[in-house]
């Protein structure tokens, strides 16, 4: 045995294993969401171009960011969730636990692949729709914090749902009963303005609003709220999420008793 | 020297079951080891404890001087561990676990040539290639020792490593692990099949209901019964007087306890004034498994 071990190097292995892992699936893990996505693009632009305007913009150029952030989000989550309950079910997951690698390399390799799974859905559905589109980027880093921020959160919240979750079907209803509804309701398609005061209010509560506003505002540089309270409110949320995410790692919950 | 693994007053207790009940164990390095058990007797919690995958209630593990809990990153770089269990990662190649699993430990390329040579021995090399999901159960099973193998640990535990193996994989994996234990591994094993432990191991931890009730060499725990048996197919019951010699019966036998070889002439006597006559006789050496049962049934 070596003994210059780099106290990195297991962490690092984690995450290529993590990129290779969706990659190898990307035609599931890249190309559907990306499809999905577009027919969204197809059908909403088709029906709704030219009828509305919103912040000033096209509704496709409004809906666009949106949407990139909407399958980003979703996709961060699918991929932390995806890959550690798998492992949990299947019991492969014992030979990472077997491993030097912290808890706190654990959660950093997992939540790295899971943003880095979240940018390459959301940049090839950009890249495919500037093809049709004439989508304005004012500021793109805000578009960047957002983006970062946002498949960080939604990774930390897979590695929790997982770290509980004892089945895949547990997983699935996250998805379709928590982060669907979340992601749909908070301003995707429609600008909350549009809705009666009692849903605009509870609209802010919900965090995706927050998430999708401030990275619309780097693609259009309007939008519902202060890009300023989004990027308070998604980094609290962000800080909130990895600390509870770090304190289950760290005592084990479910992964080592 | 340090040891290879110390275990001392470890309890475990899940909810109302008391796991482990105060384990004290001390292996050497270099031994081969066997920890034997029936079923729930604590030999998985054991090795779940010394693993990190679970904690103890109270006491301490050390592998390689190193505390399971306080130095964990060296206590996991120092040991190697065969689950039970089929588990595998369904989107890779045998090569590709390896070398990540490797990597997890920190080694890089230059642990690649022990990765192909855990390979080779095993017999995986045809399989390098081949999709995990795609190996037969018998090439799992070298997969998943390979794969604790991988960072090259100087203690490695084999959890019943030949549960559904055929013969072929049992003495490739043995001379694999036996070379191994020659170049200086501490080998410890769990085993159903006895008579593996009684071959490959030098001594024997036996476990009861989360106590240790044997820890002894091999040959020692032998001595334990320097008798032989006797098994006989009679045409009629077994005579009175030879009542206090019965073992056991097996079917159509029975099989006598002898202290000695000339008992055989007494046994052979009374069965000739009862009139009864022998069908079959077979002379056989004690074996692991009747200190195993005799143990196991007695405390």
């Amino acid at each position: 045995m070596s003994p210059q071990v780099h106290p990195w190097f297991g962490a690092w292995t984690l995450f290529r294993k993590e990129l290779l892992r969706f990659w190898r699936v990307s035609f599931q893990t890249v190309a559907a969401p990306v499809m999905t996505a577009l027919l969204y693009l197809l059908v909403f632009s088709h029906v709704l171009e030219g009828r509305v305007q919103v912040h000033g913009v096209s509704y496709t150029a409004f809906m666009i960011p949106g949407l990139i952030m909407m399958s980003l989000l979703q996709n961060a989550f699918a991929n932390s969730s995806s890959s550690l309950i798998q492992s949990k079910v299947m019991g492969n997951l014992v030979f990472v636990l077997l491993t030097p690698i912290t808890y706190l390399q654990f959660f950093l390799a997992f939540l790295a692949a899971a943003i880095l799974r979240g940018l390459v859905v959301g940049s090839v559905i950009y890249l495919v729709a500037i093809l049709f589109v004439d989508l304005p980027l004012v500021y793109p880093g805000w578009v960047l914090v957002f983006a970062l921020l946002g498949s960080g959160l939604l990774g930390a919240f897979g590695i929790i749902a997982s770290i509980w979750a004892e089945k895949f079907d547990q997983i699935a209803a996250f998805q379709n009963f928590v982060i669907m509804p979340l992601s749909f309701l908070s301003g995707v398609f429609y600008s909350i303005h549009s809705l009666p005061t009692f849903w605009q209010q509870v609209t802010h509560l919900n965090p995706f609003f927050y998430m999708i506003d401030g990275f619309r505002y780097g693609f259009i540089g309007s939008g519902d709220v202060s890009p300023w309270l989004s990027l308070a409110i998604v980094s609290a949320s962000f800080f909130v999420l990895s600390w509870l995410t770090l304190r289950l790692l760290k005592s084990g919950y479910k992964l080592r008793s | 020297m340090t040891p290879a693994i110390k275990i001392e007053q470890v309890h475990k207790h899940f909810g109302t079951l008391h796991a482990l009940k105060g384990v004290d164990l001390t292996i050497a390095q270099g031994e081969f080891f066997a920890l034997l058990g029936p079923n729930g007797a604590g030999k998985s919690t054991l090795i779940s404890l010394l693993a990190g995958l679970q904690q103890p209630t109270s006491g301490h593990l050390s592998v390689m001087g190193f505390d399971v809990q306080r130095d964990y990153q060296q206590a996991r770089r120092s040991l190697g561990v065969v689950p039970q269990e089929l588990v595998f990662d369904p989107f890779f190649n045998v090569r590709e676990m390896l070398r990540f699993q490797a990597g997890y430990f920190g080694l890089g390329r230059s642990n690649d040539v022990w990765v192909d040579e855990v390979i080779e021995a095993l017999g995986l090399t045809d399989k390098a290639h081949t999709n995990m999901r795609r190996l037969s159960g018998g090439m799992k099973r070298r997969a998943l020792i390979a794969q604790a193998l991988a960072h090259k640990p100087p203690v490695i535990v084999l959890d019943e490593p030949t549960a559904g193996v055929d013969v072929e994989l049992r003495q490739t994996m043995w001379a694999f692990i036996q070379r191994l234990n020659r170049e200086g591994h501490t080998i410890i094993l769990t085993t159903h099949y006895l008579e593996e432990a009684e071959t490959l191991c030098s001594r024997v931890a036996m476990l009861k209901q989360g106590e240790i009730i044997a820890l002894d060499s091999t040959a020692n725990l032998l001595n334990r019964f320097p008798g032989k048996k006797l098994r006989l197919k009679l045409n009629g019951s077994l005579p009175l007087a030879l009542q206090p010699l019965l073992r056991q019966q097996e079917g159509e036998y029975v099989v006598l306890n002898l202290s000695e070889v000339t008992q055989i002439d007494t046994v052979l006597l009374e069965l000739r004034q009862a009139g009864v006559s022998l069908q079959d006789l077979q002379l056989i050496e004690s074996d692991l498994e009747d200190v195993f049962v005799d143990l196991v049934g007695r405390v």
